[in-house]
């Protein structure tokens, strides 16, 4: 029914997308895999810094991939700093606690941005965005191809840092175990706001890659978290690789998913593989037993 | 023990005589905060006895919501009928979820998450399937005459809600007193350590789960008369999981009033913080300002009381 | 002691004396000021649609301004609008509690709600306690068919929207030589985007339109690329889109970069086509057309109101003037009824011929509570701004169909 050429051009588009949901699905597996906790705060964190990208762009005239280098180290200090102050203090330390401060934080956050920048939408016109390049059907804009390639470099990187620093090790030490951690010297605490702070610099990233082709409103942060979930979950929960992997893997299937059931039953494809990974392989493609 | 007994007919009493005094808006509140508290109750069964956080619990509300609605509307059923018709679908989407999660072995987190797939699946579902109406929505006939489950005077929706919460509470006191109840916590507390006591953990988990997704439904059905107008966003929103959740946890899960303190306590700060903003003049929209509130006050309860509103009492009979 | 009590009661003399003299002489000023109208007016000023919900809020604040600026309602004595505020929070129930908060502080009519559902369940309130709601947006056609005698809804249904766009789509067809033979509907999934589509889709065969395709997303979509590709491979002469404003830009966007070719893009109405749109986008833009509610561009009143809006740094979309006029409306029915009495105002709702200045309507007529006298009006994005190209009486420009090719 619909020949090659378009499904060649659905999983490059597919791919493109997949990109983005890897910087938001490493940042909630990473925060999962060393806090253990679901961040419900995902979206509104990754709006807030869409809406920095924006600022910048719109009062500075920063492009936004030349606002990575600011964004980053910023959303990590808000992520380091949130977790410090509000998240690790008020929690006690129970699971369930975390999360209703995180549903709290995202409420307060949601509405924050409503009330000082209002609920119009903001886009921001890069003179390159109506650049494609053109692969046989497929029109890939030349934002988004970017988008895919910093992506990749992103990851990798992070990925590198995970490996090889010391504070990745520590991180990879608490998220395996965490008492151990604590009794070979390790300031978990620490590690905690630090990974925390990275999952957030994560979503900077994120932000500063989506604005180019995307919006943002007080509520355009969620829309990315659902799926995000889904990844994750897919990935294993708390496998770096796994997110990365997933995210493409989604991304893929979103695309396919659309072209040949319509748009609205592929959204189904993604929840029920949601549910397929949970019911036949809950580990996901990398995570290993909990 | 006597002094909680006479608090509580109290409370009832009190919960009785009100709407016969109050203004009708806030009869409404009272009914709201008692289906809440009701819907609450139901996640609590899951979520707080048998400790299985679910995020997706809206999943039994729109289901019960949806049985109903088109039981009456496309096949002109009673709908006092389609009321068990719809706990019963409750029921068994509870069962199946339960079924298919807990055989795989699922916990935690990844319970969790699970639910909140199904919910999207069944939103996604009800969008697309004809007998829904889809998008469309489905309407109920303004027919205000108790034999149709609608009632021209609010209190009487205040009254059902209320039998509804009654209702609930006493399954939890139930049971904190009885084995079911019991072997729920056990489950909760230490999942292997109760199996190797010999409970037959999937068997207990699956029944808490029918039984709180047959209450849940019903809640679906009571929404729909009193509103009489579903839609698949109202139906499986993510808000209601949320909402369901938040009462309880903040109320403090696994106790038998927590749903209700939860109600009360996020219901009035919900009516107060949104009255507020009404009040300033609107310089350039403070509307969201209700909302930072209700966000803040939520952190903080959460922060000073880590084991919800309960915890107060609790900690009030320890100095007493 | 004493000193005081001559004091207060000098002084208390003084000021009675002063009080009784007033009285004889300025007897208008004793006459206590009217009791003011409480007008309800519940919108979503908070959620997804915030947006949306505070330019509702602001046409009516600033119409009840206006009202009141102009001496109140002049046949109850000069008697002023208040505005009571309700945010739904774009929920069912919290609308419902507004609704019944405000029947509590003696509202007379209520305003709302954006939200088709929050409306339906809203007005439905409202009906027991006969308080005439006026619906300013909400697509659904449910809406009015419930025979609810104290629901008016100014603006028209998206059956009419539907029919009104269809008639000019054919005009145009033809004055294009019947180049259109084919078309796409992409639609958000909810209850406005599904009925309208249905509609279309059953309608266009009658101007020799095929619909190919009817390609529903959520809200919100994260990405149209897939979309984009289905449409590129099924290459329709007419792309329609029905959607909320975010993905009704997110989908130009991407059909522009992704250089999808068709001979015209009609929406009925599209969400988000506005002035900020076609600023801020005016390639992207350049020759939509969009089937919608809009302000009459010939009217003076309009066009003053458009500049004071926009002075204040808001944008001049659908939602201001739409409730703007709702209470217009409602003011000149006060003003007929000359009384703040529920069954009274009904009546003269009912009886409405209202002229809208604002808007591209004939006098008001109400039956079940749609009025028949509106229509939407089609526009075109040209040179980056909005001008209509139908109906004849309040154009302001020549469509341009088909569209160039990129």
């Amino acid at each position: 029914m619909l020949d090659p050429g378009i499904i060649f051009a659905g999983v490059l588009n597919g791919l493109l997308a997949g990109g983005i949901y890897v910087l938001v699905a490493v940042g909630l597996t990473l925060i999962y895999g060393v806090l253990h906790i679901i961040n419900f705060a995902h979206g509104s964190l990754l709006m807030l810094a869409m809406y920095a990208v924006f600022w910048l762009w719109r009062l500075l005239g920063v492009d936004p991939y030349a606002a990575l280098p600011v964004v980053i180290p910023g959303a990590f200090a808000v992520g380091y700093l949130l977790y410090r102050l509000v998240i690790g203090r008020f929690s006690h330390g129970r699971d369930e606690n975390i999360l209703l401060i995180t549903l709290g934080l995202s409420i307060v956050i949601d509405n924050g941005a409503l009330l000082f920048f209002g609920g119009d939408t903001q886009t921001i016109d890069v003179p390159y965005a109506g650049s494609f390049v053109e692969l046989g059907v497929a029109f890939l804009p030349l934002p988004k191809l970017i988008s895919f390639a910093a992506s990749l470099v992103l990851c990798g990187l992070l990925g590198l840092y995970m490996v090889r620093s010391d504070t990745g090790k520590a991180i990879r030490a608490v998220a395996k175990e965490r008492q151990g951690a604590r009794l070979v010297g390790i300031d978990v605490g620490n590690i905690f706001a630090v990974s925390y702070g990275i999952g957030i610099a994560c979503l900077g990233a994120a932000a500063c890659l989506l604005m180019p082709t995307f919006y943002v409103t007080p509520s355009s942060g969620h829309a990315f978290v659902l799926v995000a979930f889904t990844i994750v979950v897919l990935g294993g929960m708390g496998s770096f690789l796994g997110a990365a992997v997933g995210g493409f893997i989604i991304g893929i299937t979103e695309a396919l998913g659309g072209l040949l059931l319509g748009e609205q039953l592929g959204q189904i494809g993604i929840s029920l593989i949601f549910i397929l990974i949970l019911l036949l392989r809950p580990t996901g493609l990398f995570g290993s037993r909990a | 023990m006597k002094r909680g007994i006479a608090f509580c007919l109290a409370g009832l009493a009190t919960a009785v005589v009100f709407p016969l005094l109050a203004p009708n808006y806030l009869i409404n509140i009272g009914m709201l905060v008692f289906f809440v508290a009701f819907i609450g109750q139901s996640w609590n069964i899951a979520g707080g006895f048998a400790g299985q956080t679910s995020f997706g619990h809206v999943v039994f509300f729109g289901t019960g919501a949806y049985t109903s609605t088109i039981l009456q509307v496309t096949y002109s059923w009673n709908p006092w009928l389609a009321w068990p018709a719809a706990m019963l679908a409750g029921c068994i989407v509870g069962w199946m979820i339960a079924f298919l999660a807990f055989r795989a072995g699922l916990r935690g987190s990844y319970f969790a998450l699970i639910t909140l797939a199904f919910a999207e699946v069944f939103r996604i579902l009800a969008n697309s399937v004809p007998f829904t109406r889809g998008g469309l929505g489905m309407l109920i006939k303004a027919d205000p005459r108790p034999m149709n489950f609608q009632f021209k005077d609010p209190i009487w929706f205040y009254y059902v809600a209320l039998v509804l919460c009654v209702a609930s509470l006493l399954i939890a006191w139930q049971l904190t007193r009885g084995r079911f109840g019991a072997r729920l916590v056990a489950i909760r507390e230490n999942e292997d350590a109760a199996r190797a006591l010999g409970i037959d953990v999937f068997a207990e988990k699956v029944k808490a789960l029918t039984l709180s997704g047959a209450m849940c439904a019903a809640g679906g059905t009571l929404y729909v008369q009193k509103y009489l107008y579903v839609d698949p966003s109202i139906a499986f929103g993510v808000d209601k999981s949320v909402e369901m959740l938040l009462v309880t946890m903040v109320g403090g899960a696994g106790t038998i009033f927590g749903p209700l303190i939860g109600s009360i306590a996020l219901t009035t700060i919900n009516e107060v913080t949104r009255g507020l903003a009404s009040v300033v003049p609107a310089l350039k929209n403070v509307q969201p300002l209700s909302l930072v509130v209700y966000g803040v006050m939520l952190v903080l309860i959460v922060a000073r009381l880590p084991d919800g509103l309960m915890g107060l009492f609790r900690r009030k009979s320890r100095h007493a | 002691m004493t000193r005081t009590f001559e004091n207060v009661s000098r002084r208390g003399f003084v000021a009675g004396a002063t009080a009784m003299a007033g009285g004889l002489g300025f007897p208008a000023i004793l006459h206590a000021q009217p009791a003011p109208v409480k007008v309800g007016m519940i919108h979503p000023v908070t959620g997804f649609v915030a947006y949306s919900g505070q330019q509702s809020r602001l046409g009516g604040t600033m119409a009840i301004e206006d009202v009141n600026k102009a001496g109140g309602i002049k046949s109850m004595g000069g008697a002023k609008l208040e505005a009571l505020l309700g945010d739904s929070q774009s929920k069912v129930e919290v609308g419902v509690a507004e609704v019944e908060k405000m029947n509590e502080q003696g509202v007379a009519a209520y305003i709302g709600c954006f939200q088709s559902p929050v409306g339906i369940a809203a007005s439905q309130a409202a009906a027991k306690y006969g308080t005439p709601f006026l619906i300013d947006v909400g697509a659904s056609d449910l809406l009015v068919k419930r025979g609810l005698k104290n629901v008016f809804r100014l603006k028209p249904g998206f059956g009419v929207c539907v029919d009104d766009g269809i008639a000019s789509l054919g005009a145009l067809n033809k004055a294009a030589g019947n180049i259109a033979k084919t078309a796409v509907i992409v639609h958000e999934s909810g209850e406005f985007g599904t009925g309208t589509a249905k509609l279309l889709a059953s309608k266009l065969p009658s101007i020799d339109i095929q619909p190919k395709e009817l390609i529903a997303h959520d809200n919100p979509t994260r990405n149209f690329d897939n979309i984009a590709l289905r449409i590129r491979s099924m290459a329709p002469d007419i792309v329609m889109m029905s959607n909320y404003v975010n993905e009704y830009m997110l989908l130009a966007r991407t059909l522009y970069q992704q250089k999808v070719n068709v001979a015209g893009f009609y929406s009925i109405l599209g969400g988000g086509f506005n002035y900020k749109f076609v600023k801020e986008m005016p390639d992207v833009s350049q020759y939509m057309m969009d089937v919608n509610h809009w302000f009459n561009p010939r009217s003076e009143k309009a066009q003053a109101l458009k500049k004071r809006v926009e002075a204040t740094g808001a944008l001049f979309t659908f939602e201001v003037y739409l409730t703007y006029s709702n209470v217009m409306l409602l003011a000149d029915a006060l003003e007929r009824a000359a009384s703040a009495d529920k069954a009274k105002l009904i009546d003269a709702l009912a009886n409405s011929t209202f002229k809208a200045e604002l808007l591209p309507y004939g006098p008001t007529r109400f039956v079940d509570g749609q009025n028949q006298g509106a229509r939407p009006a089609v526009m075109q994005s040209l040179k980056g701004d909005i001008e209509v190209i139908a109906p004849e009486e309040f154009a302001s420009a020549k469509a341009v169909f088909p569209k160039p090719k990129l």
